[in-house]
């Protein structure tokens, strides 16, 4: 796992859901962090990289392993 | 004996330290056991009812009742305010310097809404997320003429329908004054779709839509101008608005902080399926204070307070405390001033909202005045 790699674990979220659980983390870090969330919504791997190009932070990674959505992503603003 | 300590009186806290009390009734009697719940204020709150209040359909003598009263009388209570956890000391110091020692320590001291997070909210905009924020905007809609009224919500917010009821009301309540000709009503949501749970948003956007409520997706506030009356997203959207009802973001509560224990939003790192504190064995964390990917709502906490109580009584008793949480959430829906519906869901299985009917609304308004039965651990 990368250093300093904050994961937000969303699997199985219903509600608030994983993309919502992205925005609370985003918000609440520092310019600069890189972060990856985790999702078992296959809705996630279009959702929320469409959420990061609007909000201006950057997409750094996006795969699927197990079923797993995950999604990495740093802080740009 | 063993010290209960239970900090934070409001509905997760208030049903662990009852149902305990209840299932440990011999050992409290005699003394080898001690339960005691600490609490900012000496009323116990129930929260939803701050949603009608706007609406000036209930006052706030009915959402309130003396945390006394709801206790067993046996378990301590403790009024004031805890200054900071020592974990490593296993106690709870107050504000006035007392300190109190525990056993096992079940924290449930609920969330905040900060507006102050987004510039101008304070100023241009209004809530229904506590009590004073509540009649302000109770008072704003009974002054209301007409015009643009603006929805917003703050990410992380308790509640997650509670913007959703709110839309579906104020557009039952325009039509029910006779100015709903005169009111445009919109609403906004931060994801890609209109509810964080894909079902309820298929479900509800044909009934928004037929309403004639604007709608707009990806929309997280970022600044609000009071004197321009406009409201802008991070994503870079600016809407005008007459009157701005603006779900603030949400923090844990500043204890958490001063304790180092949470992460930057003051959220306790707890463990999905145990509910203990990560890192610990005799902490316990339920409640909108967790922060885990689940609703914050009073039935989350209720649940969770189940398992809590559970696996207290357990390890008191000699065993392991595994009963483990599956996540269940239920939460009703009130889809304008008539109708409601409900939904129910788990760590396993998504919600469906079924159609909305006149008689899941007199349910829920019928619970609002039985609420009290939850926190006495009897419903
Ligand atoms: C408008 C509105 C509508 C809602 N509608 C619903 C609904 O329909 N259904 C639903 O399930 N949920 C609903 N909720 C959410 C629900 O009220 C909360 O999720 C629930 O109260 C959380 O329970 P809790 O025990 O975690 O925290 P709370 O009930 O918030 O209790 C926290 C307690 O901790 C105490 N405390 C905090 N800090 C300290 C300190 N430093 N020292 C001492 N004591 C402290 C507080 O005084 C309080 O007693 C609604 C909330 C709002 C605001």
């Amino acid at each position: 796992m990368t250093e300093g790699l904050k994961v937000i674990d969303a699997r199985n979220s219903f509600c608030p859901g994983p993309l919502m659980e992205l925005i609370k983390e985003i918000r609440q870090e520092q310019v600069g962090a890189v972060m990856e969330v985790w999702s078992s919504d296959a809705g996630s791997a279009k959702d929320i990289p469409e959420w990061i190009r609007r909000a201006g932070h950057e997409l750094l990674a996006s795969v699927a392993e197990d079923g797993i959505f995950k999604i990495r992503v740093k802080k740009l603003r | 004996m063993p010290n209960i300590v239970i900090l934070g009186g409001g509905v997760g806290g208030t049903i662990v330290a009852n149902q305990v009390a209840r299932q440990m009734r011999n050992e409290l009697k005699n003394g080898d056991l001690s339960i005691t719940v600490i609490t900012e204020s000496a009323q116990h709150v129930y929260q939803p009812m701050f949603l009608y209040m706007a609406f000036d359909q209930v006052v706030p003598a009915d959402a309130k009742k003396p945390e006394r009263e709801l206790l067993d009388r046996r378990i301590n209570l403790v009024v004031g305010a805890a200054e900071r956890i020592d974990a490593a000391g296993n106690a709870v110091w107050m504000a006035d310097g007392t300190r109190i020692a525990y056993d096992y320590l079940v924290i449930a001291t609920g969330s905040r809404p900060d507006p102050e997070q987004v510039p101008g909210l304070t100023d241009g905009g209004y809530h229904f997320y506590t009590e004073e924020a509540a009649l302000r905007l109770r008072q704003a809609l009974h002054d209301f003429q007409g015009g643009r009224i603006v929805v917003t919500v703050g990410v992380p917010h308790k509640c997650p329908v509670a913007p959703l009821e709110f839309v579906l009301m104020v557009d039952d309540w325009a039509k029910a004054r006779g100015i709903r000709e005169k009111t445009e009503v919109v609403y906004t949501y931060p994801i890609g779709r209109v509810h964080s749970i894909a079902t309820v948003a298929e479900w509800v956007e044909p009934i928004l839509d037929g309403r004639g409520i604007e709608t707009h997706i990806f929309f997280n506030p970022e600044t609000v101008d009071p004197q321009a009356q406009t409201i802008t997203s991070l994503e870079g959207e600016t809407l005008r608005y007459d009157l701005l009802v603006a779900v603030p973001p949400h923090t844990g509560q500043a204890v958490i902080g001063r304790s180092g224990l949470g992460d930057s939003g003051g959220w306790l790192a707890t463990d999905r399926a145990s509910l203990r504190l990560q890192g610990s064995d005799n902490v316990f964390v339920l409640g909108d204070a967790t922060n885990l990917p689940i609703s914050k709502a009073g039935s989350t906490a209720h649940f969770e307070a189940d398992v809590v109580a559970s696996n207290l009584v357990n390890l008191l008793r000699g065993g392991l405390g595994s009963v483990r949480y599956d996540g269940k959430v239920f939460c009703f829906i009130e889809t304008g001033l008539k109708k409601a519906t409900f939904i129910t869901f788990d760590y396993a299985n998504p919600p469906t909202p079924v159609e909305a009917t006149e008689m899941i609304h007199l349910y829920k308004l019928a619970y609002n005045r039985l609420y009290w039965l939850t926190p006495a651990g009897l419903l």
